[in-house]
């Protein structure tokens, strides 16, 4: 079971990948929407963490792409922005999923992980 | 009673920028308007009125003349006749009856008896031959045989053939005047018949002419005495004390001013054949009297009219340049709100930038710090050192700090028009407001408490513009305690649907006159200061759009209490949430 973080701060989801797998998880990272195609073209995911903004594409165009080529996938989103349409509308693509603003502490991450897994992953 | 009545636009100063300023000047409006419809609207009555007044006036005065004229002339017709009645009597007399009958006294006393039947007024009658000798008389006293030869009227009655003497007393202590005919004789002698005339006739005459014409007719001499007796000027042989123009045989109407400067208008005219000066005095006061009434009338209809109309105009001119001021400041009032709401939206947007912009710095400190701790902790390789430990908690709290602050920024960013209602627990929202504003309390050394009633419930309302008021409030409170002191802020529920937060500062308090002032559009007592005067009538908008109130109580030199009562529930917010 394997978790994909999508970000376009490097610094900032490389160590979040690092600190998930510090607690058993497996995670892939990266930055762009387009490596995250590519990689989900290789490898099976069973939740994408993506940021709302991406250089090229937004994380909910992303999602759409991702959800194509594997529906099972689920999705957090994470933004920079508290601003409150995008929050609204993040929310609402995201369905029943999490949306969380920066920063984001690990426990919280991780909880919410657990949660739309539904299953401990530690 | 000038406070009273006096408009609101009177005083009103202007200050500010071009933009902000009102449209006009608003006492020169209301001038040049009053002016400008006083003029069009009193100008043309008052001008009509003064000429009618003075049309009416010269056909008064022609009126007046007209009438002394046609009395004076009609007076003097009357005299005239009566004494040429009498001299041509006289004249048939002497004519008709030959000289040795008129010698006859008992003839002529026949004669005196029949004059006084037909005519009336003669008293005797008299021939005096051309020496001068009265050589026949009837009548009541003895005068025949008198010398008449030095005489002026018989040297005028030798000459002439015709003397009517002025009126004088005579033997018989009445007035009475003279009539002499002459007739010649064979040779160089004449005789003259003389008749004594009562004027006792005379006077009825004239007085008749009173009655009818309302005037005072009388005669006087050519000298200027009194030859009858007058009305209102003097009685038989006074001197007249008018100065009458000098008279010809044609009527004349003249102004006179008499002693008193009373004007009068005099018709005179001399009676032909006679020593004789007809005068009619009519006073102007009593010609003019009925006029003057009208025009008094007439003044004062005017003068009433033109009040009116003055009233009437101030009345509208004042209520309009008023509504227009009030217009204007309602439009200056909206302009500086759109401005601040401008001000305040490009304020948000930039704190929405710099959070978000921090927001991802700030996040990868957050992870590597994280990071360093989970290493420290998980990693077996990597001692477990409590001090490295603390300075990542250190780092990591820092980072949680930094983010509470770009969280609240952008809590005010986030307020837009639009109502955004949440449940909000009142203490949480003030105590987000304050975390701007403690550094600078502290630094002020005022303390700030706030305690919440526990039975507050949440209030249905929206957070941003809730912050705004009471950051507005709160910044007022510590900008009035420049020297310290206690801020409380307390939340009750007044009403089952009612919470009143109170804001209470020990600062300088408010002056009573300025108190009704405070939530007035740009009253500011920190003018000076970069005071807009725009907070407090903001933050009442707010509350108003929230569905609240705003109330302020103050002691000068004790501190301020502002009061907002805010719905827990209001149905308006509830409808435009919900819609």
């Amino acid at each position: 079971m394997r978790i994909l973080l999508v970000d376009d701060e490097v610094e900032l989801v490389s160590t979040l990948a690092e600190r998930l797998e510090l607690r058993g998880m497996e995670a892939d990272w990266q930055e762009t929407a387009a490596g995250a195609i590519e990689a989900a073209g290789k490898q099976t995911y069973a939740i994408a963490v993506l940021d709302v903004k991406l250089p090229g594409a937004s994380g909910l165009e992303l999602r759409v792409r991702l959800e194509q080529m594997q529906p099972e996938m689920k999705f957090i989103f994470v933004t920079g922005h508290g601003c409150e349409e995008a929050f609204e509308q993040g929310r609402e693509a995201a369905g029943c999923e999490y949306y969380l603003v920066k920063p984001v502490s690990i426990e919280l991450l991780v909880s919410k992980i657990e949660d739309v897994l539904g299953k401990k992953v530690r | 009673m000038w406070g009273r009545i006096k408009p609101e636009f009177w005083t009103h100063a202007d200050e500010g920028e071009a933009p902000a300023r009102n449209m006009f000047n608003y006492r020169r409006l209301w001038r040049s308007a009053v002016l400008a419809i006083v003029g069009v609207a009193v100008l043309p009555l008052v001008i009509m009125t003064l000429i009618q007044l003075s049309t009416t006036q010269r056909a008064v005065d022609a009126e007046a003349n007209q009438r002394t004229h046609r009395f004076a002339s009609n007076a003097r017709r009357s005299v005239t006749s009566f004494l040429n009645a009498r001299r041509e009597a006289l004249e048939f007399l002497i004519q008709d009856n030959d000289y040795l009958s008129l010698r006859n006294e008992q003839r002529l006393g026949e004669l005196l008896e029949g004059l006084k039947t037909a005519f009336g007024g003669f008293v005797d009658l008299g021939l005096v031959d051309s020496r001068g000798t009265q050589i026949a008389y009837a009548g009541p006293f003895r005068l025949k045989g008198a010398e008449y030869r030095d005489q002026p009227w018989f040297r005028e009655v030798a000459e002439r053939g015709l003397h009517v003497s002025e009126v004088f007393l005579g033997y018989r202590r009445a007035p009475h005047l003279v009539i002499a005919v002459k007739k010649p004789r064979p040779g160089d002698s004449f005789v003259v018949l003389r008749a004594t005339i009562d004027t006792e006739l005379f006077n009825n005459l004239l007085s008749q002419l009173h009655l009818s014409e309302g005037g005072d007719a009388f005669i006087i001499s050519r000298e200027g005495k009194l030859q009858t007796p007058s009305r209102d000027h003097g009685d038989v042989f006074d001197d007249l004390a008018l100065q009458v123009p000098a008279s010809s045989s044609e009527t004349r109407v003249d102004e006179v001013i008499g002693q008193q400067g009373h004007t009068s208008l005099v018709g005179h005219a001399s009676i032909p054949d006679s020593p004789f000066v007809l005068l009619v005095v009519s006073p102007e006061d009593a010609l003019l009297a009925a006029w003057r009434a009208t025009r008094v009338k007439i003044g004062a209809l005017v003068f009433a009219s033109v009040l009116i109309i003055a009233v009437v105009i101030l009345g509208v001119a004042t209520l309009l340049v008023n509504r227009i001021y009030l217009a204007d400041q309602r439009r200056l009032t909206t302009l500086h709100q759109v401005e601040y709401q401008n001000k305040m939206a490009s304020i948000g947007r930039l704190a929405a930038g710099v959070a978000h912009e921090i927001n991802n710095p700030l996040a990868i400190i957050n992870e590597k710090a994280g990071l360093l701790t989970d290493m420290m902790v998980l990693k077996k390789q990597y001692a477990r050192d409590e001090k490295l430990l603390g300075i990542a908690a250190v780092i990591v709290s820092s980072v949680e700090r930094c983010g509470a602050i770009t969280r609240r920024l952008l809590s005010f960013a986030r307020r837009s028009d639009t109502a955004n209602l949440e449940d909000l627990d009142l203490e949480e929202v003030v105590s987000d407001v304050l975390g701007f504003l403690d550094k600078e309390a502290e630094h002020r050394g005022i303390g700030i408490t706030v305690c919440t009633a526990l039975d507050v419930p949440k209030v249905w309302s929206d957070r941003g513009k809730l912050q705004e008021i009471f950051l507005n409030l709160i910044n007022n409170a510590v900008a009035a305690m420049p020297k310290g002191g206690a801020l409380t802020v307390a939340a009750r529920l007044t009403e089952p649907d009612r919470v009143t937060v109170t804001l209470s500062d020990e600062g300088c308090g408010i002056a009573p006159e300025d108190l009704t002032r405070v939530f007035e559009p740009f009253f500011s007592t920190r003018a000076d200061q970069g005071g807009t005067g725009l907070g407090l009538s903001i933050t009442q908008g707010l509350v108003e759009e929230l569905g609240g109130t705003i109330a302020v109580t103050s002691k000068q030199g004790r501190g301020s209490t502002f009061l907002v009562d805010l719905p827990v529930r209001d149905s308006d917010t509830m409808t435009r949430g919900t819609g």
